[in-house]
């Protein structure tokens, strides 16, 4: 990456710091989101779930919540892309001798940040609500790197879609079809509390692998299982976002530069 | 690029999408420093055309030069030359003028400081001083334009893409758009302009090409082509039906036409002219020396349709119904 190409991007990030300023409720909403998923499932539902293997069902559900918040902010890249591709403000981009790339990779880099910041504010509300992690700060740390790096799988699966669907209104269908996607996994309850075929779907999502992963890194309940993918659940948080990251960065940006078509 | 050489050079260029051919061919040149219109109605290739010269869209046939670099083999260097103003606003609607100005110049590689003093100059100059940290998103169609304009001008281009510029804007955002063109043409800047509208054409450009189907069907300055078109078009009516052969000899007699067309239905004759103050005031003296009665006498330019049915002896292919632009001029 020469220096144009990061300080293009750097611009374009700052673009995106700008229209945070300008609309700080629209942060807030986005941030509080997960926040409210947490505190509906914690204490309206969580009464009646029980935790496979024993223990405390928020110390299951929290790390649960923040894989889910990485993969739900699939959403919010597609839309960005989505709106900014349909807007004039492109064309000028394309027409001006900027690196081609800034305008993805100064998505990214917003995105990234606004994920960062999701996860500080929902490990607060975590802490707030009595869970803790019980392995060292470097178990912590690596289990914090595993959702990011979730992030940047779902970010450039987000920019590829987002650019594929073309229309905001595309937009809609994905955003109520991760819904089932993030269910259909260990986040909230147990994948052998389903159906046999769908607890096996649900075992292999690449959200299960991060949030089994996590569960692991951080010492509580939940992680580790009797099925392949479980016992092998932090190899699959590496390998499951890596495979996205090498179908979907490529096809994104062959996708963008195909705009001149 | 040496002076003598054009700006643009376009040479048997050729556009498909899917299945519609939007350029089938398309020769201009465009010699430095001048104004150039290409004109022709909706779908007839104007904004295909300017997308691929400004280096948005790739052609599959023919060759482009802009400021002597090929747009498919160079086309960071046409970028450093030129600007772009759409027939949408290509700012960022969410933040200020200023912001956008300032993120643009950073994106030309200025660095903060420049990028920021050419913001406050370009804003002082199209009168958006003013504005503040009010979103683009709050701007009047006129502001707006005259933003993208800013933003277009931050490297001082020296040639100027305008794609349909005044398309939806009122008479006051239009003579706004166009006193901001003829400066920029009096600092030799070159311009090509695309427009439905003949009046547009023949305030601001030096020469004309008219396009139709994708291809160039003709190119002169706006005078030559109007002379191809037989120039304006006098039309009265008269109080009384009857004396409709009387008034054509005696319009013919005061306007010099060769050809004057009756309708007995609409008490109404017309004919083509050339000079045209001249020729009202003649017509009004001769009527009125003749003891004719005229109950209006109109004179009216061509419209966009005449000069497609002058120049193809077919109406236009386009889709869409034109815009007749030509205002008429109510006497009596």
């Amino acid at each position: 990456m020469t220096t144009a190409t990061l300080i293009d991007s750097w611009t374009m990030t700052r673009r995106g710091l700008a229209h945070w300023a300008r609309q700080p409720v629209q942060v807030a909403v986005q941030l509080v989101f997960p926040v409210m998923m947490l505190v509906m499932f914690a204490y309206f539902l969580g009464g009646g779930m029980t935790v496979p293997g024993g223990g405390d069902y928020k110390e299951y559900l929290v790390p649960g919540t923040f894989a889910l918040t990485m993969v739900f902010g699939l959403e919010g890249t597609m839309l960005a892309i989505t709106q900014d591709l349909n807007k004039g403000v492109i064309d000028r981009f394309r027409s001006m001798p900027m690196a081609r790339s800034a305008v993805l990779v100064g998505r990214s880099a917003l995105d990234m940040l606004q994920s960062a910041l999701g996860l500080l504010v929902l490990l607060g509300v975590g802490l707030a609500m009595g869970w803790r992690w019980h392995g060292g700060p470097g178990d912590a740390l690596l289990a914090v790197g595993l959702l990011l790096w979730l992030r940047f799988a779902m970010l450039w699966l987000g920019i590829f879609l987002g650019m594929a669907a073309g229309r905001p209104e595309m937009v809609q269908a994905v955003q109520i079809l991760v819904w089932p996607l993030g269910f259909l996994s260990n986040v909230f309850a147990s994948p052998e509390t389903m159906p046999g075929w769908l607890g096996a779907v649900a075992v292999w999502n690449p959200m299960s692998a991060t949030a089994t992963a996590i569960r692991e890194l951080f010492g509580g309940p939940g992680g580790g299982g009797d099925s392949w993918a479980a016992d092998h659940a932090q190899l699959l948080a590496v390998c499951w976002p890596l495979a996205l990251i090498a179908v979907f960065l490529p096809a994104a940006v062959r996708r963008y530069g195909r705009l001149s078509r | 690029m040496a002076d003598s050489d054009p700006a643009i050079v376009v040479e048997g260029l050729r556009k498909t999408y899917r299945d519609k051919q939007a350029l089938a061919g398309l020769d201009l040149t465009v010699p430095q420093g001048t104004v150039h219109a290409v004109l022709g109605p909706n779908g007839a290739g104007k904004t295909t055309c300017v997308r691929i010269l400004a280096t948005l869209l790739r052609h599959d046939g023919g060759r482009a030069e802009v400021a002597g670099y090929d747009v498919l083999r160079d086309p960071d260097e046409v970028r450093y030359r030129i600007g772009l103003v759409g027939q949408h606003a290509a700012v960022d609607e969410e933040l200020s003028g200023r912001q956008n100005l300032e993120m643009f110049g950073r994106l030309y590689h200025l660095g903060g400081r420049r990028a920021a003093a050419r913001a406050d100059e370009l804003l002082e100059r199209f009168g958006l001083a003013g504005t503040g940290t009010k979103a683009v998103g709050r701007y009047s169609g006129g502001m707006r334009r005259r933003l993208d304009l800013a933003a277009s001008l931050i490297m001082r281009p020296r040639i100027l893409f305008l794609d349909e510029p005044t398309t939806g804007l009122d008479p006051r955002g239009r003579t706004e758009v166009w006193n901001a063109v003829r400066s920029l043409v009096d600092g030799g800047t070159t311009v090509l302009l695309t427009t439905q509208y003949l009046e547009e054409a023949d305030q601001l450009a030096d020469r004309v090409c008219v396009i139709d189907g994708g291809r160039a069907i003709a190119d002169g300055t706006a005078d030559e082509l109007k002379a191809r078109l037989g120039g304006d078009r006098i039309e009265v009516v008269l109080r009384d039906a009857g004396q409709l052969t009387a008034a054509a000899s005696v319009v013919a007699g005061a306007t010099g036409a060769a050809e004057v067309a009756t309708d007995p239905d609409r008490r109404r004759l017309g004919a083509r002219v050339t000079d045209r103050v001249a020729v009202l005031t003649e017509t009004v003296r001769a009527l009125a020396a003749a003891g004719i009665e005229a109950e209006d006498i109109v004179l009216r330019r061509p419209t966009l349709d005449e000069v497609f049915l002058h120049l193809t002896g077919e109406p236009s292919t386009a889709d869409t119904a034109m815009t007749d632009t030509a205002g008429e001029e109510t006497l009596v």
